[in-house]
């Protein structure tokens, strides 16, 4: 009858990556870095779709050949993680942290987690069509109440200064935290006996491993990405300064950063003439007797009234785009976007499709106006602007076009779009006036349905009828008790799905004709049923 | 070429007696191979052991130095067909492949070969993709073994093990003149360990020995009335000489322990996870030594009866540990014990879940529950676990469904789809095997039904009696030369089906891992490829075909499209969508561009970007692509809350951003910028003119608006490479 025999327990590590980040390098190396240094070594991965940009692990546990040899058997590993089970997750990714969390594999009686804080966002955040970023703090504070020991920084970032990739830096941090028997310099063997871009390696490996080793248990906050807020420059004329003061005597400091911006915004879109306009429009609602009042319930009615407005009135036409594409930081901007080295020529083509719609846009409102209304017209028109065009600003006839598209900027107020704006923008601060007399949590949502309208062609099409179906709702149920709430479920319905079957959804309740999207009957036995 | 290459790895087959093996439980197999003396070797790639048929190919010297045979066979049911050759000759054959999905395809040709019996050693090893990271429907491979009378081996998941079953195999197979399955669980397949060697064995009878002295034997053939000598040949003569070999060669373990009354039976291929579970109830030790002893079974089918009732005669309970259902194993000592009137309580599903993966956790807790059961004494002592403390709630975190790589050449016909769909509605898609079936997840949201390798068009047939819209159905070029090509597309022309089907071809077997198959367009030294799809197609009558030779044109994808689905025309509508997959493409060409760079020759470099400052943030353009280099990041914009899109440094230029931007009409934030390296005179040159008046006009067009203050957007700062 065999005797159990005391031994060491197997070093257990659980590798969380997604695919195509390198998560198989680091466990080669691991494996070589052991079975170097007197370990024998189980590794084990699921490869196949899981690898083609999904979420996968890798498995590794190591136990001393010593140990082995000295009670003559061969030591029985696992080949999977188990909760609880788990000594190291290194995490190539920072929500991936999270994942481990979520299989339990991460306990405070053995686990050191080792994860990069950059963010992979999944495909769900990015699609969304307003910000669909999920927070990481939750999953911050889980790691740290659930683990015993969190290494946490960007490494993604640090892979990229050293010119390399993040798996050495992961590697580094895994030397660092000094959760493996084996010294720094076996480590670097490993990595050079791997033999692939062994120097870049090397020198990611040597940032992360002093990276974790000096800053043990580092802040687990992010540095605020704060966005730049930027003030009016006071070396600038005096028309700005008589701006700057009617800001000031016209609206509370925080609504006050925003017009700022927004003036700096529409000089920048079209003169002062029009950012005073812009402060012309915004006074009436912003000294209203109600804002006041709502604002010191807290409620934020000037502050979002400046944001939104300054955002309409500079909607973007064909004459702002070649406008921001011929400028000189543009150019710079790119080089740095697409890491040019100055001796390396860039030039770009920008993706334009200027359709018969975008074209009459431009022109003087009444001949717009005649050639969308003409069909003999519009149609051949329509047939020309049908394919998109690429348009390169560093060669000279790009530039020149962009440029004479451009210069239409002092003919803007003429333009079709203007006109059709302004009368938007004069209605819809009218609605949000009458708002305020109403409630100002529905005066918020009115002004906050401005945000729907964004994009180009049908995008933008889209918006704008999303922001009338909410502007229907006002006008339908505003003075309701639950009116701001009820706009509010409009405005997030409209951004849940690019078909609007959300939207039609939630207007179905009170706009029986529209298609409710009633579920169809389904013949399947409800899967709640049998568990 | 294939994703993965063992070329530098293949010299450890060539390992002698007594020297030690490190690596991947799939180069173990293949070594394990050569040491019996394989004649012939084949099978069809797909996870897990789509490497084993990429070692085979990388290790075809070493092959052929033995004087093996090496088929890269059509599909599964090719391969097990393959193994007649064994059925008149003392030949040694083994073909692998993705089960339970190709032991489906294959089980025809396995029936026969079962039914007629085999004279050499027949191998099939399966891997088995079963649970976590698995991409098929899930069931169980034993129910073929029962069917058709075809032994099943489970080694447990080291190394030794896995070599000795595959050297096992095949004494089997001949003792009992039966092909033998060996299953390999997908950790198993890629597991690292050690073993150690024996010598290469050249296979003792060749195939040139059998094809100069033709066998007939009409007994062996599956023809009445031989197929009922078969069907009592089986179970009367070659299983109880299975039997006799399993036992007499001791296949199956038996573990003592302490606890005589009790006793735990399981699949060899679980047997890790359950000594990690007993040894962290304090019930084993990390070498595997067990308070409660142990019956392995590396085989699990046929069981041996004796075996059984000799380890559960002196038990009061033991616990049946089978992962899968049905639980044809625990139904099947349930009869063995009842008709030898052995009185051990039986524990299985009732402890353990009816389905699923038994994983670390699951095992535990059913090792718990058994324990609770027949001997709660064990655990009066132990402390439960920390894994066993009930789970907190864990905060929401973004699914990441696999999805096209980076530049992938599909995502751009299903962005054409998907905006010819806007136009047209939407349609029943009919999706078959392969990278192309990505697209019914996010954030394509394309396809309705996948029914199996090569049947995308056969799953759309019933729909082309309907007035309504047209049926599409996709399948790749690996599910058309797999059996598409007849089953699908000569069926839909022999039934004048008024269908559309999509065929795409990316130039590999890409989502198993890039292997070649006929149409591919590589030279590939030992197979015969670049036959054209285009062709076999016109050969079955097809009379509507197009064929575009580059996706991302995303226009004329989506206009062929169109024309595809409402054109006049009867029969099927075949379009053949062709650019070659990113992943190898880059693989081919990323050394050449070093290398120039190296050398300090001109090079230009694509990559795609989108302007922060005319991007709204409304994401439409991740909505029709879903590219891993297309992601979002914080809006500089202080008025604006979206966060805008933007392009990372692993954008590869295919294209496809600026030719979505383009048909979809979406916005003019998308740009490609071409870098060029080293430029040359000429460049240069036009360069410094160019930018000479383009810098003046800028500067004229800075003062006249002088007065003004600059843009409020502030440009880029600090490392946008995320």
């Amino acid at each position: 009858m065999p005797e159990l025999n005391p031994a060491p327990r197997p070093i257990t590590i659980a590798i969380m990556a997604m695919g195509g980040q390198g998560g198989g390098v680091l466990a080669d190396w691991v494996v070589s870095l052991a079975e170097a240094n007197g370990h024998l070594v189980q590794a084990t991965s699921v490869p196949g779709v899981a690898q083609r940009t999904g979420a996968t692990i890798y498995y590794l546990e190591l136990f001393p050949e010593a140990e082995a040899q000295r009670s003559g058997q061969a030591p029985v590993l696992a080949l999977m993680p188990s909760p609880g089970d788990v000594d190291i997750v290194l995490a190539a990714e920072f929500m991936e942290a999270g994942r481990a969390l979520e299989r339990g594999l991460v306990t405070p009686d053995r686990t050191t987690v080792i994860a990069s804080s950059h963010r992979v966002y999944g495909i769900t955040e990015k699609s969304a069509m307003g910000n669909g970023i999920l927070d990481p703090e939750p999953v911050r504070q889980a790691l740290h109440d659930k683990a015993r020991q969190v290494i946490e920084f960007d490494m993604d970032a640090m892979a990229h200064q050293q010119g390399s990739v993040i798996s050495a830096v992961l590697f580094g941090a895994l030397a660092g935290s000094e959760t493996l028997p084996f010294a720094r310099e076996a480590f670097e063997e490993a990595i050079r006996k791997g033999g692939i871009g062994v120097e870049a390696s090397l020198r990611a490996f040597a940032a992360g491993t002093e990276h974790a080793s000096t800053t043990p248990s580092p802040d687990p906050r992010d540095d605020a990405q704060g966005k730049t807020e930027s003030g009016l420059d006071l070396s600038h004329p005096t028309e700005l300064h008589a701006l700057e003061q009617r800001i000031d005597e016209l609206l509370p400091a925080d609504a006050a950063d925003f017009a700022r911006d927004g003036v700096r915004r529409l000089i920048d879109y079209q003169d002062t003439a029009y950012a005073s306009e812009y402060l012309d429009l915004l006074s009436p609602l912003a000294r209203k007797e109600q804002t006041v009042a709502a604002e010191r319930h807290g409620i934020p009615i000037s502050q979002e009234l400046a944001r939104h407005l300054a955002l309409w009135m500079s909607y973007e036409d064909t004459i702002r785009v070649a406008d921001l594409k011929i400028r000189r930081d543009r150019q710079e901007r790119v080089r740095e976007e697409v890491k040019a080295k100055p001796d390396q020529i860039v030039y770009t083509a920008e993706f334009m499709h200027p359709r018969v719609e975008e074209v009459c846009d431009t022109l003087p409102a009444p001949l717009g106006r005649w050639i969308m209304n003409t069909g003999w017209v519009r149609k051949p028109l329509a047939k020309l602007t049908q394919r998109g065009r690429r348009i390169s600003p560093q060669r000279l006839r790009g530039f020149l076009l962009l440029f004479s598209v451009a210069s239409l900027r002092r003919w803007r107020r003429g333009t079709l779009r203007y006109v059709e704006e302004r009368r938007r923008i004069e209605a819809w601060l009218a609605t949000v006036e009458r708002a305020l007399d109403i409630d100002a949590n529905v005066a918020l949502e009115v002004i906050k349905a401005q945000g729907l309208v964004k994009g180009y062609g049908d995008t933008h099409r889209r918006g704008l009828a999303s922001f009338d179906t909410v502007m229907q709702g006002f006008e339908r149920f505003g003075d309701q008790p639950d009116a701001a709430a009820k706009l509010k479920d409009l405005r997030d319905a409209s951004q849940a799905d690019e078909e609007g079957t959300a939207l039609k959804r939630s207007v179905g309740e009170w706009m029986p004709q529209a298609d409710s999207g009633a579920e169809k009957h389904r013949n399947r036995i409800d899967i709640q049923q049998l568990n | 070429m294939a994703e993965r290459t063992f070329v530098s790895e293949v010299g450890k087959l060539h390992l002698g007696e007594g020297d030690t093996f490190q690596g991947e439980g799939i180069l173990a197999v293949t070594k394990a191979l050569l040491q019996s003396g394989v004649a012939y070797v084949g099978g069809y790639q797909g996870a897990p052991i789509s490497h084993l048929m990429d070692v085979l190919h990388d290790a075809h010297p070493i092959l052929e130095e033995l004087g093996v045979h090496f088929e890269n066979n059509a599909s599964e049911a090719a391969a097990a067909a393959m193994l007649s050759a064994s059925v008149n000759y003392p030949l040694r054959g083994a073909v692998a492949w993705k089960s339970t999905v190709g032991t489906n395809v294959a089980s025809d040709a396995l029936a026969n070969l079962a039914s007629g019996g085999v004279t050499g050693g027949t191998l099939i090893i399966v891997g088995e993709d079963y649970g976590d990271g698995s991409s098929i429907m899930q069931e169980r491979t034993h129910a073929f073994a029962m069917k058709s009378q075809v032994w099943l081996l489970d080694p447990r998941p080291n190394l030794p093990s896995i070599v000795e079953a595959v050297e096992h195999g095949f004494e089997l197979s001949e003792a009992s003149n039966t092909p033998v399955m060996l299953e390999l669980r997908i950790r198993a397949c890629h597991v690292h360990g050690r073993f150690q060697t024996r010598d290469n064995r050249p296979p003792r009878f060749s195939i040139d020995e059998a094809i100069a002295n033709p066998v007939r034997d009409t007994s062996r053939i599956v023809l009445p009335p031989a197929s009922f000598a078969h069907e009592h040949e089986k179970v009367n003569a070659r299983w109880p000489a299975a039997v006799e070999y399993i036992r007499e060669h001791g296949l199956n373990e038996f573990f003592p322990g302490e606890r005589s009354d009790i006793g735990l039976i399981m699949q060899g291929g679980l047997y890790n996870t359950v000594l990690r579970s007993l040894e962290r109830l304090g019930l084993a030790d990390t070498y595997g030594n067990s308070l409660i002893p142990l019956y392995v079974m590396n085989v699990t089918y046929p069981l041996v009866d004796d075996e059984l009732e000799a380890f559960c005669a002196d038990k009061r309970a033991v616990l049946m540990i089978e992962e899968g259902q049905p639980n044809y194993l625990e139904q099947a000592v349930a009869s063995i014990l009842r008709s030898a009137d052995i009185q051990a309580r039986l524990h299985g599903k009732d402890v353990l879940p009816k389905a699923g993966e038994y994983s670390g956790q699951v095992m535990l807790a059913g090792l718990l529950a058994f324990m609770g059961k027949a001997a709660p004494d064990l655990l009066a002592g132990a402390d439960a676990p920390a894994a066993m403390a009930s789970p907190t709630a864990t905060p929401e975190l973004p699914p990441r469904p696999p999805g096209f790589c980076t530049g992938c050449p599909e995502r751009p016909i299903f962005t054409a789809l998907k905006l010819v769909e806007r136009e047209l509605g939407q349609h029943h898609v009919s999706c078959d095997i392969g990278c192309h079936l990505f697209s019914i997840l996010p954030p394509f949201n394309i396809g309705n039904t996948t029914m199996g390798y090569g049947l995308g068009a056969s799953a759309a047939s019933a729909f082309h009696g309907s007035q309504g819209r047209r049926a599409i159905s996709v399948m790749g070029d690996g599910g058309f030369w797999h059996n598409g090509l007849t089953s699908g597309v000569a069926n839909a022309v022999f039934n004048n089906e008024d269908s559309v089907l999509l065929i795409v071809d990316n130039f590999y077997s890409a989502a198993t891992g890039g292997q070649d198959i006929p149409s591919s367009r590589a030279e590939n030294p030992i197979r015969h490829t670049n036959i054209p799809i285009e062709q076999a197609v016109k050969g079955v009558g097809v009379k509507w075909l197009r064929v575009v030779d580059d996706t991302y044109d995303v226009q004329r994808m989506k206009d062929i499209l169109s024309e595809a689905l409402t054109t006049e025309e009867t029969g099927p509508k075949v379009i053949i969508a062709q650019s070659e997959c990113m992943l190898n493409l880059q693989r081919r060409e990323k050394p050449k561009v070093r290398q120039a760079l190296a050398e300090g020759k001109r090079t230009v470099r694509v990559r795609f970007g989108v302007d922060s400052d005319t991007c709204t943030g409304d994401h439409s353009c991740i909505r029709i692509s879903g590219c891993p280099s297309l992601s979002i990041r914080d809006n500089p914009d202080p008025l604006r809350e979206d966060p805008i899109a933007q392009v990372d440094n692993t954008c590869v230029g295919c294209g496809l951003c600026g030719e979505a931007a383009h048909a979809a009409v979406l916005c003019p934030s998308f740009y490609r910028a071409r870098v060029i390296s080293h430029p040359n005179r000429r460049d240069r040159l036009f360069e410094r003119i160019r930018q000479g008046v383009i810098s003046r006009l800028q500067a004229w067009r800075e003062k006249r608006l002088a007065q003004l203050p600059p843009s409020t957007f502030t440009p880029l700062t600090g490392d946008q490479h995320a």
